[in-house]
Parts: C-alpha cells; structure tokens; sequence
C-alpha cells in the first residue's frame, strides 16, 4: 500500500481512474476507531500542585491612626483605597479563581438565611412578594428588588490586580452556578429601590443590568455553611509566574470591624479535587492506616490463636460446661 | 331421641344416695327473705314484653368484646394514640410548627404524624372489627325460644330477652343464665358441663324444683305465668339466691336451679329454662374482666430509651438555649448584616431570656429527630407482618380440625422469645379429655402390651447405649419414631392389647373365675346409661366421667356388654367366646353408694340371677387395700407392684374388689341405711357415711385397671423440647390432685425418683382456737420445711416437684406467705396446683409475673383460663375445641399444645432478635441523623438553622431509612427455622436478653455518636473553605447538607447491610434500592424548580455529581463510620463468637453434612440442663439402672447380676 500509492497518482492518473473502483473496494473504510483516532485524553500523572495566595488584610487596610476605631473608619464616608503587595511563590497556572474570604460572618443564621424572596428575583412579576424579606422589604411604601437581609449586605470589597504595572483583568463572569444564572435570577428582573433606605447594608446594584447578570449578588446569595467562608469573586486568565509581585489596590469597603471578622484576599489555582485541601488526603490515610493496622492486628491474632470457622467446641455450652 | 324410651323410666336422683339427694318438702325452709339492696331484680317468667320498659328494662343479650364503636373510635382511638409520649410530643411540635418559631415547615412536621398515627389506627381499628366479628358469632347463635301459645322458633341469642323461655337441646350452650325449670327426664335432672366456666370436666346434676316439673312440654308454656325475684347481676358462679312465686306460692332458689350461659347441656335431651340474666348481666360475663392491654418486655425498656433520648433532646436544646441566649446577647448587636432587633422577639439582643425561650421551642423541634418518629409505626408494621408470618405458619396448622394459628394481637410477638415460665391449664390443653383403657392387673397377673412411651425409650436406650454421650443421641430418634407409628385405637376409649383376654380366650388364663368376676365389677359397678344408637345399632354410654365410660366400653370388647338399665336393674349381655351366643344376665341392684370425691370409693350391692347377693366395688387403690380381708389380699403384693407400673407410666388406676354378701346380713345393714338416707338434719350424710363404710369392709382384691388419660398430640415431646429450651411448666389444674399428678407422670413433669413435696391443708387444726390461724401456720411450715429439704439436697440430679391444692393455695397466696411459697416453688423443677379455681389461676400467674419479674406464658382452653391468660405477659388459647372464650381473651391462639414449641422456639427466637436489633438500628440511625443537626448548630450561632433541606428530614425517617429496618425486622433469621428447632438452647438469648441489654443499647447509641461526628466534622473540613469543583466555586450550605446527608444514607444503609445476617432479594432491594432513591430523589428534587426549597435547584445534577470530591468524600465516610462496627463483629465472629455465629459456620460449610456425629453431639449437648420432661426422666432411669447395676457389681457376682437386669 505504501509502496505503490504514491507511484501510482504519480505515474498515471488515466490508469487510475480505471482501477480507481476496484481498487476502493478493497480499501478499508475510515472510522476513528479503526484507525485508532479516537478523541482521548492522557493523563500523565504528574503531582499538581494547588498554588494557594491568602492575604489578610482587614486591619492593615486600616490606616494607623484610625485602628482604635475601625467601626467609626468603615462608617465614615473617606476614601479606603489600599495597595497590597502578593507575591507569587510557584507558577499559577490560569485559570486562577479570585476569592474572598470572610470570617466570623453568620450567613448560616437562621434570621438571615430566610431573609430573602425567591419568587421575587426570578420573575418580575412578583416584586411584591417580600414577606419574608423583613426588615429590608420595603423602602418609601415601595417593595424592594432584591429584597432581603442577604442582598442588603452584599460584600462591597473590590479588588484591582496590577502586575509590573500592567493590569491584569479579571473576568467576573461565570463565577456563578449556571442554573443560578439561567432559572433563580430573572433575566428581566432590574434592581429597585435597592439600598434606597437610610440604613446602607453593602454594595450597590448596577441598576440597569437585569439580575441574571449581576453574578456577585448571585454567588452571594447562596449562603455559606459556616461562618468562615470563601466566596469566588473572579478569575484571572493569565498565568502568573514565580516570583511576581502583584500589586492589588483593593476598596476596604466592607465592615467586618464591627464582630472582629477576618478579610482575606485569595488566589489559587485548582486540581480534579477543587482547592487545596490537604484533609481530605490526611483523612485517607488515616482510614486506610486504620483499615490496614486492623486488617494487621486481626491476621497476627489469628496466627497465634486461630480459630477454625465452625468449630463447636466454642459453643457456649461446649465452653462453660458448668453453667449455661 | 335414641334411648329417650329407656331414660324416660329412669328416676336418675334415685341412683344417687349422696350428690343429688332432695330433700323433702317437710324439710324445706321457707321462701328467702329477699329485701333491699342487692336483691332488686324482678323476672316475670313468659312475659318478656314486660321488660320492655324502665325499670324492668334489663341488659339485652347483646355481648360486645369491641374496644371501641363507631361513635367512640375517633376519639378513643386518638386519644389511645396520643398515649404515647412520642407521638404527643410530635403533636406538640406539629402544632407549633405553624408558628414562626418552627425551624422547619409546617407541612413536613404534619404529614409525618398523620402518617404515623393514621396507620397505627388503621390497624387498631382492624383489630376491633375482628374481635366484632367473633362477638356477632357468638351473638348470631340461634336457641329455641318459646314464642307464645306453646310454640317455639329459633331466634338469634342477641335478640333473648329477660323472661323468656328457652328450650335447649343437646350438647347445646346456654344461651343466658336460665332458671331450669324441667328436663328431658321425668326428675327434672339434667347434666351440665361447666368446663368453660371452671373448668372442671366431670359433669354436674342439677336438678329442677318439683312444681315445675309439669312443664316439660312446648304445650305446656302456653299459659305459663311465674315470678322471680332474685339478686342482682353479680360475678359470683356458686352462688344464687331467689324465689320464685309459682301459683300464688312461694318457692326458694339456690343455685342448683340455675343454668349458667357458655356451660353445654350434657347426656339430656332437651331442658326448658327461663332467662335471668342476659348479656353482660349473665354470671360468666360478670367473671369477664377487661382484656389488660398487653406491652412487651421490650416494648417497655424501648420507652425508657425513649425517655433517654428525651432527656438527651432536652439536654441539648437547653445547651442550644444557653448558647444562643450568649450569642444573641453579646455578639448579636455586632452583626449588622442581621439587623437586630426583630419585631417578633425571635433574635432580640435587648429580651435574650425572650428570644431564648423562642429558641428553646424552636430547638426542641429541632432536634426532635432524635426520636425516631416512624419507629412506633415502623414496629407495628413489622409487628403485623410478623402475625402474618405466624397466621400463614404451615407447621401450625392443624389438619384435623383446620384451624390454623392465629396471632390474635401483634404486640407480643418478641415476648414469645423471652417466656421463662409457662403456665398451663390441664385439661383440653394437656389432655383431649379422653379416657383410654389400656392395662389391667387381674388376680396378681398384668394384662396389656401396650408400652407407655417412656417404658420404650428407656429400654432401648439401655439395650444400644453403654456411654452416656452416646446414648443420648438416640433418644430424640425414639421419641419421633413412636411418635410415627401412633396407634389409632379402632375403639373411642379402648387402646388394649392383650390376646390372653381378647376374644374370650380369657377363658383359658389359669384365673378364668376371678377374671370374670373383674368383667362383672366393670360392667355392673357404675351409673352409666347405656343409649342406642339406631343406624349402627352400638351402644353407647352417657357415663358421668370418661374412665368410667372406658370401663364399660373396655367390658363391651371383653365380652360384657352392658345393655340396659332399669329403676332397679342391670341387664348384661355375656358372650364368653366369639362362637357363643351372649347371655343375657340381669342383676338386680339393690343398693347404689356413688362416687364422692371424699370416699374415693364407689359401690353396687346388687343380687344376681342365682339369688347371691354381691357388693362391687372400684376406688382408689389406697382406700381399696386398706378395706381388704385378710383372706381378700392374696394378690396384694403383686396388684401393688402393677399399680407402681402404671403409676409411674402415668395412667389412672383404680382398684376393683367385691365381696359376697349373706341374705341375713344385708338386710340387716340395708335396714340401717334406709334409715340413714330417710333421716332428717345435717348429720344424714354423716350417717349415710358412717354406714356404707360399714358394708365396705373385708373386700377381695380382684384387680386393678389402667386408664390412660390421653394426652394430646406430642404433647410430651413438645414439653421435652421446651424444657430443653429452659423454660419451665406449671401445670394449673381444676381437677383433683390424683388425676393432676398421673398427667404430670404421663408428661413427665414428675417421675419416680422425683421428690414430691405436697403441700395440703389439714383438716386436724379445725379443733383449735383459731382454726385459720392454725392452719396457716401449718401450711407454712411444710413450706419451709420443702424450702428446706431443697437447700439440704446434694445430689445435683436430684429433682423436687411441689404439688399444691387450691384449698391450701388461698392460704399461700396471702401476701405474708407468697413469697416463701414462690421461692419453693421456683427451686422446684416441676409445679402442680390441682383443684385451683380461675381466679386463683390469675393469681399463681400474677404471683410468678412479679415475684420473678420474668416472662410469663400462660396457656389454655376454656373460661375457667381467662383470667390466667389476660394476667400472663402472653396468653395463648387453644382454639381446636368449642368454647372460644380462652380464645377471645388471648393473644396468640394454636390449635394444639404442641404447636407451642414451634411458636416459642422458632417465632419468638427470631421476632424477638428481629425486633430487638430493629429498635437498636432505629436509634443508632436517629441518633447519628439528629445529632448533626446539633453540632451544626454550635456554627450557626445556636440560630436553629438547619444545614439539611426540609425535605431530606422528612424523608429521612419515612422513606430512605425505613424499608430496610423493616426488611430486617421482618425477614431477619440468624438460623433457619429447623436448626432453631434443634437447638432449643438457642432460645435461651431471649430470656437472657442478649441482645437488648443496656450494653448493647449503648452500644449501638455510642456507635451512633461515632457516626454522627464521623459525617459531620469530616464534611465540614473538607467542604468549608476550599474550592470543590474544578471550577473554583466553593461549596453552600445546600451542598455541604446534601454531601453529609449522602454520607448518612450511606452509613446507616450499610449498617444495617452490615447487621442483617440474612439476605434474600428482599433485603437487597431495600437497602440497596433506598440508597438508589436518595438519587433519584434528589435529581428529581433539583428539577423541581420553583415551589420548593430553591438552593437545592439541580443540585445533584448540576453542583454535585460532577465533583469527583463528593463521591470521594462519600466513600471516605462510609468506610469511616462503619470501620469500628465492623471490626466489632469481626472480632466478636473471631474470637468470641455467640452460639449462632457457630452454627450459622457450621451450616455454611455444610460440616453438619460432613460430620453428622459432631452435629447430633452438639444438637444434645444444646439441650438446657433441665430436670423434667422426658429426655430428663429417661436419664434419670438409666442413670438408677446404672447406679444399680453397680452397687450390685460391687456386691454379688457379675455375671448373675447383668441377667437380672436384662
């Protein structure tokens, strides 16, 4: 086959059109399977590391004159820009997810947890279903979109990455659950008369981009389990290499003074397993070290004092013949 | 009417000199003086239309057993519901979950409850339409009641009403209690059978008054006009009083007048009666009690976890209370983002003991799946299939009769794996109340081969075996095989084989006269009738008790048969040879001294063709040979060593003895005891005493007879196996105490070497000051003399039985002796009350109820074991007979004694593990499930957040959780059923409550604080920061609740695939399916968008399953919280394994096939070390044999002494 075909089409192309048929018909067909194309993917099981950046920045964000009275910073109306400096200890691959990262912040508490109208985000029709929303379910006589104690106090920290001076954009879309986006947030619902009362929870909305677009209001409305938790807060696409600095000015908006709550900024990069998390593995070992130290105790206790599967001499009556 | 020509001839109070004797009308006393309270009731005989209105109005007779009506079901039944702590506390928190207090919704508090508790009233309501049905069979009954102008018509025994007529026939029951008012016979006798009411078989004469003996016609009712007045409805069975005014006189009633409703006419034709008291008013069901609702064992230690686990739900709702009111106090009015204070009070930093109140409401709701709301329902569940497995059993359906057996209420099932004692009546239980013939001793020489049972046994044993353990073996072999070829007597009442008598060759016996004379006394001596049957052309017997109709059925076959009876006269039919023509012979009977339980004794003086007077005489052998003459004892000696025989076989034996009279002498005598029977006053039966003992003198010994009392079907195999079983049998009896201790012989609950201790009331102490005082003091000293005589004993073979009578038992049932009275009784391996009263029954079984504190079982037949087996933990009826009464109030109904083995041994072995391993597992489950919701609480703030959807919970516990308990509470089995059958030790975890001890209660809750630790921790550190997905998103608090609710399927499904020991394809498609629903349910969940919980919106599908770390998580959990079980049951099998785990291996590699020596060793060693039954008492006979033999070794020359013995 190899020999002549290439002989052939280059010898004659008359001749060929005349054994073109019978020649063909020997020809095996073409499936990926056969000629073993099929589409595959080759692990090459190499360690991967999760690249983890955890910067903690809730008091060094205060300035040094204002940190007797952190509560009284946050609330006054001054700029709280602050610049931090990350750097990158090992190559982060992209995709690297940005996170926030709260503590001491009970989105787990029962008041909170209910404090919100699932009618009302997904369909525009109902705005006026806030019963559950109290205390923030109206403002001026007027139901509020989105109403509720956890779209209230929706985290209003942002972040800006610079690196060598170049920014280094961060894509704020997709960070949320595809059906979150897609069934729970109406795409024609609009904010309205939000954080329009006296009292300003968090951030504002954009307010002529529907729900279903606002992805920080939709991660931040599945509320956290424990009070320590990480929320996504965007993606970097490019990688960063070891060794960069990267300079991050971030608004120090958001009050956590008040119960002495942690603010982490965090970059990581992810495996198959998600984040680092070095539990699960230790977890393992340690049940498989149970397993095979029992599966060790009971072979050595039953060389030394075998016993033979159905034997009647262990009987009860067989044991204490006295008594039963 | 067969025989009606002859019986009508017959003056029956004529027979009789002592029980029916009438007084005369001289000496009758006045009308009863019946006024005031008590005494109010007025019957207007043949009138009935009177009681039709107020104040005659009396109770119809209607009888209703039902709990509840139509009316009163819904509120008796919930309120009945409601009972139970649970199920109150889920109303509660139902209620309250309509508030805003509630953590969950209002709809999954609701249906749970409603799901729960309307199935439990579902199945009570069935219950009662059940126990409906059987009264409107009873109710449906049809009598013949007198309708006016002389004519009677059947009418339904619920529409009788108070002064009506009644017309009852044969073999019919009473349909109410009924003033007799004439009989079939021309005396106005009739015969009743009370065994339902007492229990007693022998039948009792009553006998109605003489001016209304005219009535004995339909015709005769046309004008029949009477009062009564008489006492009100009242439970006393032996007692009456009333007048009846008749023609404008006065007449006294007592009780003999009276015919009680459930006793059965017997050998009368027909009676005519009017009713007195109908319905509820009548005296048997006055004796009825309420049926006590029954709990079991485990059922009530089961509330006492309940009650823990309350105590823990309170205990860590009021941390949850204390934690919250810090937080909200301190910390609250730092969170902004939760802008406290609410308006409702819920979260007020500024009233935290308000708030906090809130909260501890709102956590006791929380927590509450702790208890296992769907336990109470699951139990009853399985409960009701467990009946169903007991009603479908087709080893305890009776073929004969088609009954088969009932579990009458599914609450006791796992209490039939713990009884200790069992507690059974005698007559209709024991024995079918059948007299055989089936030996006799005649002029010193023992006729009939029939063997009794254990005579088989032991001789084989002796011929096979010379080692113990071997010998043993074989028993069981001995006893089956018997059991196969039973004979099937071709006679009712007559199993003797003996060619030397049979078909007169008794002729040619060396003693041919005094044989003779035997088949005369059984032929002549007695007050039977003999009646014709006209298709067949037999005669048949209406004899007062079996043995004696076994006599004249056992003449009739020897050749002696007795044909016919006149006033004066006993006409004989003797056939000497089979070629002969029989000869009528008619003797005259000049004197009748009948049967009193007093003498013991009977007698005929009777004169023959010949002109020679005789007297006959049978009696109890002790009375027999004390009244022999000196020249009357030639065959004492041997006659006593065949009553020994017999004795020991457990048969009934009597002596026979006669004696010739002179004409000079008799009438002297006869002129004596004329005068004793027409003498006037209380010293006539003293007198008439006094004088027959004077003709019953210098006797001749003839004979003596065996009868056996049959027992029922296996009945002594069954009591073999359940002694084996380790139970103990008290056997409580209405009859005498001789008949008591035969059937204990023949059941060998006594044998020979057995030493009796029996205790009587003596009759001496009458003479001191303080009778009673006396006599207790004397009763209690034989107790303590027994008590003693049981601690002095060394012998470990040595085996007590206690026989005590029911006279003396009112006195030991007194609260100053019961307990020395039980403390003897429970020493001695075998316990027999004879002549016990229904009452006193209750009592014995109360007495063992708490004085022990084990499970008690009493088993009977009749109305006279009611209240022993409504005061039992367990009563059991035997259903096989007619009256239904046992049957009604008890619990678990078989047709025979010997399905009880079955019941016990294989049912209740395997409800009781089912139900105990299903109520651990249940807690273990509820335990592992609700104590996440706790720990999740320390991070919510104490804010009564729950991490898991509402609707996981509510499925938790009714649908992901439940049918794989159920499937081990209902198909569970250690050991198949035919090994728990032969090793009957097996059944000894059940009274020694192995496997529902506190140990291992906690066990299981320890292993359910593992678990639930286990999930909860190990989720929350692997999901709580990190990134989950590949895609960075970090897990919520929906998906962290449904990883650790994954997690807990998991656990506790593979728990109890872990605990079930056995599996068919059921048990596979519960656990496994259950698992496979979690999926399934939460992918379609997650597709149900808008009504429900939103953050659970694709879930599964979208958040979850492409995590590899959930899977991974899962598995880790899984293993984690199941490692320690496991290696616990690996151990326990290794190294300390339980008897089944052996046998279970045993059977797995089929050794028990491979080796059937080791198997049939081990099937006797199983057996408990047990002093009664019959495995015991054949040891006990080779063991004397033994003893014997070598005592003998050791003293004479071997060789002489083995033939002996051979």
């Amino acid at each position: 086959m190899n020999s002549n075909s290439p002989s052939t089409s280059a010898g004659g192309p008359g001749s060929a059109d005349s054994t073109a048929p019978r020649r063909n018909s020997k020809r095996p067909k073409y499936s990926r399977f056969t000629q073993q194309e099929l589409p595959a993917c080759k692990p090459i099981l190499t360690p991967k590391w999760v690249v983890e950046i955890i910067d903690r920045y809730e008091t060094d964000c205060v300035p040094l004159d204002s940190r007797n009275d952190k509560v009284g910073f946050i609330q006054s109306p001054q700029d709280k820009t602050c610049h931090r400096n990350l750097t990158v200890p090992k190559r982060m691959k992209r995709p690297i997810y940005v996170y926030y990262q709260l503590d001491n912040f009970y989105q787990n508490h029962r008041r909170y947890v209910k404090s919100r109208s699932d009618q009302q985000l997904r369909n525009p029709g109902d705005e006026g279903d806030t019963s559950a929303c109290e205390p923030e379910d109206t403002a001026h006589g007027m139901p509020i979109v989105p109403c509720g104690l956890i779209a209230w106090s929706l985290f209003n920290d942002t972040y800006n990455f610079t690196r060598n001076d170049q920014l280094v954009t961060i894509n704020k879309t997709g960070i949320s659950w595809k059906s979150d986006r897609d069934h729970k947030f109406g795409k024609n619902v609009y904010p309205r008369n939000f954080q329009n009362n006296t009292l300003v929870g968090g951030a504002h909305l954009v307010a002529n981009k529907s729900l279903s677009e606002q992805e920080d209001l939709i991660v931040w409305m599945r509320t956290a389990a424990l009070p320590t938790f990480r929320k996504l807060y965007g993606k970097i696409e490019v990688d960063l290499q070891a060794g960069d600095v990267i300079n991050v000015e971030l608004q120090n908006n958001y009050n956590t003074y008040s119960f002495d709550g942690k603010k982490k900024l965090v970059l990581s990069t992810t495996s198959w397993l998600g984040g680092k998390n070095d539990f699960l593995g230790i977890a393992y070992l340690v049940v498989g070290g149970l397993c095979f130290f029992l599966s060790l105790v009971f072979t050595i206790i039953y060389l030394v004092k075998p016993r033979k599967l159905g034997d009647p001499s262990y009987l009860s009556w067989n044991r204490n013949p006295g008594g039963h | 009417m067969a025989g009606g020509g002859i019986r009508a001839k017959i003056r029956r109070s004529s027979l009789y000199t002592f029980s029916c004797y009438r007084p005369r009308t001289s000496e009758e006393e006045g009308p009863h003086d019946i006024q005031g309270p008590g005494y109010s009731r007025m019957v207007y005989c043949n009138q009935p239309h009177l009681h039709e209105q107020k104040p005659l109005k009396y109770r119809t007779n209607y009888i209703s057993t039902t709990k509840y009506n139509i009316l009163t079901f819904l509120p008796k039944a919930i309120f009945e519901q409601f009972r139970r702590v649970a199920n109150l506390y889920f109303l509660l928190a139902a209620i309250l979950s309509l508030t805003d207090v509630s953590p969950f919704s209002s709809v999954s508090m609701i249906a749970p409850l409603a799901f729960v508790v309307g199935l439990s009233m579902a199945k009570e309501a069935l219950e009662d339409w059940r126990r409906f049905i059987q009264d409107m069979k009873v109710n449906l009954r049809k009598a013949s009641v007198h309708k006016g102008d002389g004519v009677f018509g059947n009418r339904p025994w619920m529409k009788i009403r108070v002064g009506d007529v009644v017309k009852v026939e044969k073999d019919q029951f009473f349909p109410a209690d009924l003033l007799l008012l004439s009989s079939s016979y021309e005396d106005g006798i009739c015969y009743v059978e009370t065994m339902n009411l007492d229990g007693e078989t022998n039948l009792k004469v009553k006998r109605a008054l003489e001016v209304t003996l005219p009535l004995d016609d339909d015709a005769t009712f046309k004008d029949f006009n009477a009062t009564i007045r008489c006492e009100d409805p009242n439970p006393s069975l032996y007692t009456f009083v009333g007048n009846l005014e008749y023609d404008r006189i006065v007449y006294p009633l007592d009780p003999s007048q009276i015919l009680l409703r459930d006793s059965k006419l017997r050998n009368t034709a027909y009676v005519y009666g009017v009713v007195i008291f109908t319905g509820h008013d009548s005296k048997v069901m006055q004796n009825s009690t309420k049926s006590p609702s029954k709990r079991s064992r485990i059922e009530k230690q089961m509330d006492k976890i309940i009650y823990i686990l309350f105590s823990l739900l309170v205990f860590i709702s009021f941390i949850s209370s204390i934690g919250f009111i810090v937080k909200t106090k301190n910390d609250m009015p730092n969170w902004w983002y939760l802008r406290p204070p609410d308006k409702n009070n819920l979260f007020n930093p500024n009233k935290p003991l308000v708030s906090g109140f809130y909260h501890l409401i709102t956590a006791l709701m929380l927590y509450g799946y702790l208890i296992p709301i769907s336990l109470y329902v699951s139990i009853e569940v399985v409960k009701v299939l467990q009946a169903l497995f007991i009603n479908r059993d087709i080893h305890m359906y009776d073929e004969e009769t088609g009954t088969p057996a009932v579990a009458r209420t599914s609450n006791l099932n796992e209490e039939l794996g713990q009884v200790d004692t069992i507690l059974s009546d005698k007559t209709g239980t024991l024995t079918c109340n059948q007299m055989d013939f089936l030996k006799c001793s005649i002029a010193g020489a023992a006729y009939g081969t029939h063997a009794s049972d254990v005579e088989l046994a032991a001789a084989k044993q002796m011929e096979s075996g010379n080692a113990f353990g071997q010998s043993e073996i074989e028993l069981e072999t001995v006893v089956t095989s018997t059991d196969e070829n039973e004979r099937k007597p071709a006679i009712k009442g007559f199993s003797f084989e003996d060619s030397r008598l049979m078909n007169g060759n008794w002729c040619k016996e060396p003693n041919a006269d005094v044989i003779l004379l035997f088949f005369r006394i059984l032929s002549i001596c007695h007050t039977a009738i003999p009646e014709l049957n006209e298709e067949t052309g037999d005669l048949t017997y209406e004899a007062e008790s079996p043995d004696e109709g076994s006599f004249l059925v056992a003449a009739k076959e020897f050749g002696f048969e007795f044909c016919k009876r006149t006033q004066s006269t006993v006409v004989v039919r003797e056939r000497y040879s089979s070629f002969q023509e029989p000869i009528e012979r008619e003797y005259k009977v000049l004197n009748l001294l009948d049967f009193t339980s007093k003498r013991k004794r009977m007698s005929v003086i009777v004169r023959d063709e010949t002109g020679q007077i005789l007297l006959l005489c049978k009696g109890a052998d002790s009375i027999i040979f004390d009244r022999l003459s000196k020249n009357g004892k030639a065959y004492e000696e041997a006659t006593t060593k065949h009553l020994n025989e017999y004795g020991e076989a457990g048969l009934r034996t009597l002596a026979l003895a006669y004696k010739n009279l002179e004409e000079a002498k008799y009438s002297a005598w006869n002129e004596e005891f004329f005068k004793a029977k027409t003498s006037i006053g209380g010293d006539r039966d003293v007198m008439l005493e006094r004088v027959s003992d004077m003709m019953e003198r210098d006797l001749t010994l003839v004979g003596a007879t065996a009868v056996e009392d049959k027992l029922q079907k296996g009945v002594p195999q069954c009591i073999d196996k359940l002694a084996q079983a380790g139970l103990k049998l008290w056997v409580l009896t209405g009859d005498k105490m001789e008949t008591a201790i035969n059937i204990g012989f023949s059941c060998s609950l006594l044998r020979p070497g057995m030493k009796q201790i029996c205790i009587t009331a003596t009759n001496e102490a009458t003479l001191s000051q303080d009778p009673e005082k006396s006599v207790k003091e004397n009763i209690l000293m034989q107790i303590t003399n027994g008590s003693q005589m049981v601690k002095l004993e060394k012998d470990p073979h040595a085996a007590f039985a206690l026989i005590i009578d029911g006279k003396t038992l009112t006195y030991a049932l007194e609260d100053d002796m019961k307990h020395q009275f039980l403390n003897l009784a429970v020493d001695c391996a075998s316990v027999i009350c004879c002549r016990v009263s229904p009452k006193q029954k209750a009592l014995v079984t109360r007495l063992v109820k708490e004085g022990t504190g084990k499970t008690t079982l009493a088993i009977g037949d009749g109305a006279n074991d009611v209240g022993m087996i409504q005061e039992a933990d367990i009563g059991v009826g035997i259903s096989g007979c007619e009256g239904m009464q046992a049957v009604m109030a008890s619990d678990f109904a078989i047709a025979q004694f010997q399905y009880l083995e079955r019941l016990l041994v294989v049912h209740g072995h395997w409800c009781y593990k089912r139900i105990a391993q299903m109520i651990c597992y249940f807690f273990y489950k509820n335990i592992a499930f609700g104590l996440t919701i706790f720990y999740f609480e320390a991070f919510a703030a104490f804010s009564g957040q729950s991490v898991y959807v509402d609707w996981y919970m509510l499925l938790f516990n009714v649908v992901l959780t439940s049918l794989p308990v159920i499937s081990l509470g209902v198909f569970e089995q250690d050991v198949d059923s035919e090994v728990c059958l032969q090793f009957p030790a097996l059944y000894q975890q059940g009274p020694k409550n192995l496997f529902f001890d506190w140990y291992r209660i906690f066990g299981w809750m320890g292993n359910g604080l593992y678990t639930s630790l286990i999930i909860f921790f190990l989720n929350i550190i692997i999901f709580y920061d990190q990134a989950f997905r590949a895609g960075g998103q970090t897990a919520d608090m929906t998906a962290v609740g449904t990883a650790m609710f994954t997690c807990i399927i998991w656990a506790v499904n593979c728990q109890i695939a872990l605990t079930m020991s056995h599996f068919t394809w059921i048990q596979h498609l519960f656990v496994w399916g259950s698992v496979t629903t979690w999926y399934v349910f939460l992918a379609f969940y997650g597709e149900l968008s808008s009504a429900l919980d939103e953050n659970a919106f694709r879930i599964l599908t979208e958040v979850l399953a492409p995590a590899p770390i959930y899977w991974i998580t899962t598995l880790l959990v899984t293993i984690a919280c199941n490692l320690p079980y496991l290696a616990h049951i690996s151990f326990q099998r290794s190294f300390n394994p339980m008897d089944h785990h052996i046998i279970q291996e045993i059977k797995y590699y089929r050794k028990d096939i491979a080796d059937r020596h080791m198997w049939k060793r081990e099937r006797s060693k199983a057996r408990q070390e047990t002093k009664i039954g019959f495995t015991a008492r054949v040891d006990a006979k080779i063991r004397l044999l033994k003893g014997r033999l070598q005592k003998k070794y050791s003293t004479m020359s071997a060789s002489t002494v083995i033939q002996h013995q051979t």
